[in-house]
């Protein structure tokens, strides 16, 4: 495939490899114990897995894959929510199709259209809004569930809707945004991170400032990185050669895509549509402030959380969940108690574990564990 | 009693009735009275016709003598169909339902003999369209050289199924001195494919429409006895063969190493994918591994006739892009890899769930 090969040229991987291997070993720290890079989006973790990129790296660098999979940090009081939504008279539930096996306290929303919720699978917000016109009886509820790469499609959406007079369509807001927790993630006393790869779609949109702090305040370099093979390697060398030279910046690998301001439009739209929570509450990170968005009071018209009464009843994750610590670099995924015994992709207890994104089911499907454990005992001894 | 001959148009011994003179098909059709008669004549019996059939009785009796000289051992499967759209680039579910239930029995080493076709019709269904479906049921029956020679029709309520759902059972012969089976994989041996993987899911979820992707991609439905006669004639140390259809590739794969306590190592170089198959699933984020199959075999053979088990195969129409796609390693047991056309290793696990639903 022309544009896409080039970006995953084997003898380049081996030149960008040998390349990484001389800078981290060039680190005394790194002899000590290996790098921790955190990719943060779950677009990047899906990458270095289904490449097998985490073992084609030297012992000196671990990868430790970040929170950015919306799915699997969505918590189970509101798949419940949805649920309560999808099962309520006269509505037509629409969601990308990967939040249907998201498990909620009670059941998914593939087990409540099993159980006759009129829940329909859909690739774009345009489409739940087609769903609208099509059926003016009924109520066409959107699960607006993303980061920034997703908002603006969905206050699009919103404000067609509105151009448009459409009365029967509204939005249940489950919107996050990334830079709040990689904050919380920062601030964290067993914090054991030494650099890490941005997320490449949601700077399209937002841009590379926002990221800013991260060097300035917690002397971490960040290279925003694109989701191809060669683009994680490149983006590890950018941060390496970071580390190297002594520097913290904010680069940007990814500039085919991702420009330095971002996309105005789309920040506007965001704006327009959407305000922040004071706080958002994450799958196994827990409530964080700042770090969700609902929709202005302009827009009550088309807010579900206004429209519907919603349960919204706060449901604890599974105590043993050690998904935190994961995301913090402190331990892998392996190491969790549940892994594998009770948290299975079929039977997800930790956000992790949800998504084919998330790091432990990533590890489950795709991880050569026994490779990782044995690169990681080679590197202690 | 005669073996049929597929193909070969007889007269049955009982006269048709005058056929079905509506558009759709009512709940009277499935009331088993003259009406149903009409449809099961129209539709079935006239595409279908053949001398184990034509005395629709309830049973279809066929000579233990005649199925003894094709080997030793009787092999019976069933599959049922509910692939949605009905009729999609490459094949409609008549054609599938037909190649479903051969390739499971061939797989086994067996010759198809003689098929079974149930129908459940959702009540409004155009009777044209059904005996569209059935022509091609015959066709691919013929190409097959199998007979259908019993079946069974019923009409339900709107909403009470899908249009149209077939169920094929199926009856072979499996050839003396072949026993093949997923527990006899060894390290070491070969693991081959007859061809471009990944056409039938992507065609499918193509014809479905809501995608509005337009690509040229049509269903690899097709009978493959033929195809494995002909790699069991030249090549009989074959130890498994199965048809990689839902789950796709890598759920053979790890049947193979789940049943024979061994690793399997396939290079993706080595995978035979077309071009636009892999442009769909880029752009969907599909996994071709996964994408489903109905024409497709994986093979597993020891090293030293891996070559001959190829020549095979790609001598056959149906195995031209025929190629030898990995290993199989002492281990770790149970656990399919793939080595990456980037140079990483990857593990190649069994779907949790559908990647996509109702397929064939």
């Amino acid at each position: 495939m022309k544009y896409v090969d080039e970006f995953r040229d084997p003898e380049r991987a081996a030149v960008l490899i040998a390349a990484i291997g001389d800078l981290a070993r060039s680190l005394d720290r790194a002899r000590e114990r290996p790098l921790h890079i955190m990719e943060v989006c779950g677009g990047h973790t899906h990458t270095i897995f289904r490449y097998g990129i985490a073992n084609m790296l030297p012992a000196e660098i671990e990868l430790v894959h970040g929170p950015g999979c919306p799915v699997c940090v969505l918590p189970m009081g509101r798949v419940d929510d949805c649920v309560a939504i999808a099962e309520a008279p006269g509505v037509i539930f629409a969601t990308f199709g990967d939040a249907m096996r998201v498990p909620g306290s009670r059941k998914s929303l593939l087990q409540a259209k099993a159980e006759g919720a009129d829940v329909r699978m859909v690739y774009s917000p345009l489409d739940a809004l087609a769903l609208a016109h099509e059926n003016p009886q009924r109520e066409v509820v959107f699960f607006g569930l993303g980061f920034e790469t997703t908002m603006p499609s969905t206050a699009f959406t919103v404000l067609q809707a509105e151009a448009e007079g459409v009365r029967n369509f509204s939005l249940f807001c489950n919107h996050i945004t990334i830079v709040p927790t990689m904050k919380a993630i920062l601030d964290s006393p067993d914090l054991e991170l030494d650099g890490f790869l941005g997320p490449g779609h949601v700077s399209m949109v937002t841009g590379t400032r926002p990221y800013e702090f991260i060097a300035r305040d917690y002397y971490r370099p960040l290279v925003v990185a694109g989701f191809e093979p060669l683009d994680i390697l490149h983006s590890l060398w950018l941060v390496l050669k970071q580390i190297v030279e002594g520097r913290c910046e904010i680069e940007n690998q990814y500039g085919r895509v991702a420009p330095r301001d971002g996309n105005s439009a789309a920040q506007d739209a965001i704006g327009k549509v959407f305000e922040l929570r004071e706080f958002f509450e994450w799958r196994g990170l827990g409530s964080i402030d700042h770090s969700g968005v609902r929709m202005r009071e302009a827009y009550a018209a088309y807010d579900a959380e206004r429209k519907f009464a919603i349960p919204a009843l706060h449901v604890a994750d599974p105590k043993s969940c050690q998904c935190g610590e994961v995301l913090k670099g402190a331990i892998k995924p392996w190491q969790c108690k549940l892994f594998g015994a009770g948290c299975a992709p079929e039977t997800p207890l930790g956000a992790l574990m949800v998504s084919s994104e998330g790091a432990c089911a990533a590890y489950y499907q795709y991880g050569d564990l026994e490779g990782l454990r044995a690169k990681r005992a080679a590197n202690a001894a | 009693m005669n073996k049929p001959e597929p193909g070969k148009l007889l007269r049955p011994q009982r006269k048709l009735r005058d056929g079905v003179h509506v558009a759709k098909v009512t709940l009277a059709h499935g009331g088993g009275g003259k009406a149903m008669r009409d449809l099961i004549d129209d539709v079935f019996v006239s595409a279908f016709d053949n001398p184990v059939l034509a005395p629709l009785e309830d049973q279809a009796r066929i000579s233990l003598a005649d199925l003894a000289l094709h080997g030793d051992r009787l092999a019976f499967t069933s599959d049922s169909f509910v692939v949605d759209p009905l009729e999609f680039p490459g094949g409609d579910i008549g054609k599938l339902a037909i190649c479903g239930t051969v390739n499971d029995l061939a797989v086994g080493g067996a010759k198809p003999l003689y098929l079974s076709c149930s129908a459940i019709i959702e009540e409004g269904v155009e009777v044209d369209l059904l005996r569209k479906l059935a022509r091609s049921m015959a066709e691919a029956a013929a190409a097959a050289g199998v007979a259908i020679v019993t079946g069974d029709t019923k009409v339900v309520g709107h909403g009470s199924c899908d249009k149209l759902f077939i169920n094929t059972a199926g009856v072979g012969v499996i050839r003396a001195g072949i026993d093949l089976g997923a527990h006899r994989a060894e390290p070491g041996d070969a693991i081959l494919v007859n061809g471009l993987l990944g056409d039938h899911g992507a065609a499918i979820l193509a014809a479905r429409g809501d995608l509005r992707l337009e690509t040229r991609i049509e269903s690899d439905c097709a009978p493959l006895n033929g195809l494995i006669d002909a790699l069991l004639d030249a090549c009989p140390e074959v130890k498994f063969i199965r048809d990689a259809t839902r789950g796709g590739l890598a759920t053979v794969l790890n049947e193979i190493a789940e049943a024979s306590g061994v690793g399997v190592e396939i290079d993706e170089n080595a995978l035979p994918l077309r071009a636009e198959v892999a442009g769909f699933c880029e752009i969907l984020g599909l996994d071709p591994l996964y994408l489903a199959n109905e024409g497709k075999i994986v093979v597993v053979a020891p090293a030293a006739v891996a070559e001959k088990a190829r020549a095979a195969l790609t001598a056959h129409p149906l195995g031209r892009e025929s190629a030898i796609i990995g290993l199989v390693t002492d281990g770790p047991a149970g656990r399919a890899s793939m080595r990456t056309k980037f140079g990483g290793k990857r593990v190649v696990d069994m779907l949790v769930g559908e990647q996509l639903p109702r397929i064939c």
